[in-house]
Order: structure tokens, then sequence, then C-alpha cells
């Protein structure tokens, strides 16, 4: 699969495929974390792969965040985020989410 | 530099933070007083006209359309507007899609394109609510859309910054580039307003 953005990071291989469902792991570790709380738990398809960037709950610890973690844009239907959502079905939100963050659904 | 219209007002913990931190990497000869004014004279000077340029070339070409939505990055160094470091991805309306862009997490935004960030953008309003309840807020915008228009939401939380290319307005047909980038305003590129009607 190609990601939108080729970059030069030694990285993971994406495990995902486009249309795949996935699951948000629930959990909370503490530091730097760039998955929102609040889609910890929920699950989506994978939208597109955007490239491998360095991990940055490592970068934020001053270390390289090597081998780069594919990145991937995740959509979730609104009515699963969130029971009472006022709106239609078809509403959606997308989210950068690293891999390590996923698993199969 | 500080606005606050003469009146005294002593410095918050960020504030200080900022004065202490700046005045320390200048004290070491890591930057230099001037170089810190010629970045924020350039973070000023860069405003929503740069994404209007984009948005009125994408209503003009559609290959170059394509390749904005394929890479947006590599699209806009077409037009000469260097963004080396972003990832650019735009998202497009149409019809049954409106897209509109908040950073939950803190407050990413294109700002090589729009600029400086409005005040609500940064806000814990916008950022919570536009995820839980996007219908509600966009309507406090003006902005109220149909149930047959889906909704996209796209939480900028990592490397990407977002750019919506809104649908170009009727009664535009035969206008020249420069023309139609007066109509897009910095809102409709963050998609919570429409461009302004031709």
């Amino acid at each position: 699969m190609q990601p939108q953005f080729v970059t030069r990071y030694p990285a993971l291989s994406p495990t995902f495929d486009i249309g795949q469902r996935v699951r948000v792991r629930k959990t909370a570790p503490l530091g730097h974390i760039r998955t929102p709380f609040y889609i910890r738990g929920h699950v989506g398809e994978i939208e597109r792969l955007c490239g491998s960037f360095p991990n940055p709950e490592e970068l934020a610890q001053m270390r390289d965040g090597l081998p780069a973690q594919p990145l991937y844009r995740v959509r979730f239907r609104q009515k699963d985020v969130w029971p009472d959502y006022q709106g239609p079905e078809n509403d959606t939100v997308d989210i950068e989410i690293y891999q390590h963050w996923l698993e199969k659904a | 530099m500080s606005e606050d219209q003469g009146r005294y007002r002593p410095l918050s913990y960020f504030q200080l933070m900022e004065v202490s931190l700046r005045e320390l990497l200048v004290e070491k000869g890591i930057l230099t007083e001037e170089a810190i004014s010629e970045e924020v004279a350039a973070m000023r000077a860069r405003t929503p006209e740069r994404g209007a340029r984009v948005v009125a070339k994408a209503w003009v070409d559609e290959s170059f359309k394509q390749r904005l939505l394929k890479n947006g990055t590599a699209a806009c160094e077409e037009l000469g507007l260097e963004i080396p470091a972003l990832k650019l991805v735009v998202v497009e309306n149409t019809p049954q899609v409106h897209n509109v862009i908040v950073c939950t997490l803190c407050s990413c935004y294109p700002r090589v394109l729009l600029g400086i960030p409005p005040d609500w953008y940064k806000s814990r309003a916008y950022r919570s609510r536009m995820v839980r309840e996007p219908r509600a807020v966009l309507a406090e915008f003006g902005l109220s859309l149909s149930e047959r228009t889906a909704i996209r939401v796209h939480d900028s939380t990592a490397d990407m910054r977002y750019l919506v290319l809104p649908m170009r307005p009727a009664g535009t047909a035969g206008w020249d580039e420069a023309r139609l980038a007066s109509l897009v305003t910095r809102d409709s590129m963050i998609g919570v307003a429409l461009p302004a009607p031709a």
C-alpha cells in the first residue's frame, strides 16, 4: 500500500489495509500521547496510510522515535463514538492514529 | 510587545516562561533578538490569502485539484508556496460531504497557508465541542447544513495538517483566479463557513 507521504526514516511495515476495521487500544499510559482519549476503545475503518513518522511518545522523552510508526487516518462513525450523537448515520470523524495504538477489530 | 491596552497586568505563568526562555536563548547565543523579531514578522505576514490562492487555482484547474488532493504539499510548491515540513492533506467539500477541521489535543493549524489561527480555534469550547456536536457548533457559526450532507470532522492529532477545499460558489463562471480567491475566506478553509457568495 502506497503511503500519501513518503518519508526516509527507518520504519516498521504497515500491517493494516485501507478499509480494514480496527480498534483503538483502550489504555492510558503516562506521557505525551497523540491518541485522543475520547476515541480509545472505539472501532473505525482505515481511510488512508499517511506515511511513517517517529513515535511522538518517544520524541517527547528526547529519544529518536525510531523505527518510525506507520500513521493512518481512521474514520469513525459519530454514532459509534457518541451514543447520543445528534445527526445522521453518515456523519464521521477522521483521526490520525499511529499503528501501535491499533489492533484488528 | 504585550497587547494590554496600557493597563498593567502581572505576567502570567506562561508569559513569564516565554520571556525567561527567550532571554536565556539570546544570552547563550543560540538565537538573536533580530532573528526572533524577523520570525515574528514573517509569521504575521502570512495570511489566509495564501490558502485562498491554492483554493482558487483548484477551482479553475482540474488536474491541479487532483494533484492537490493527492499530495497537498507538492501541489502548493508548484505555486511557489514552500511548505517543506508540512504534510498537507486537502479535503474536498461536495454536495454530499462537508469537511471541518479541529485539533482536539492542542491547536494544530496550517499556519503557512492560513496565518495565525483565530483565538476561537484554540479555545477549549471549540476543540471539545466540534467533535462532539459539530452540527450545533456550525449552526452557531451561521452554517446550518441539511442532514443529507454528511459532516466529516477531521481531528488534526499528529503529523498531517488540513485545508478544506470549499465548493466553488454559483455564478462565478468565467472568473479569473484572483477574483475567485477574493471569495475564499479563512473560515471557509477551516470548514466553519462557506465562501462568500458571488
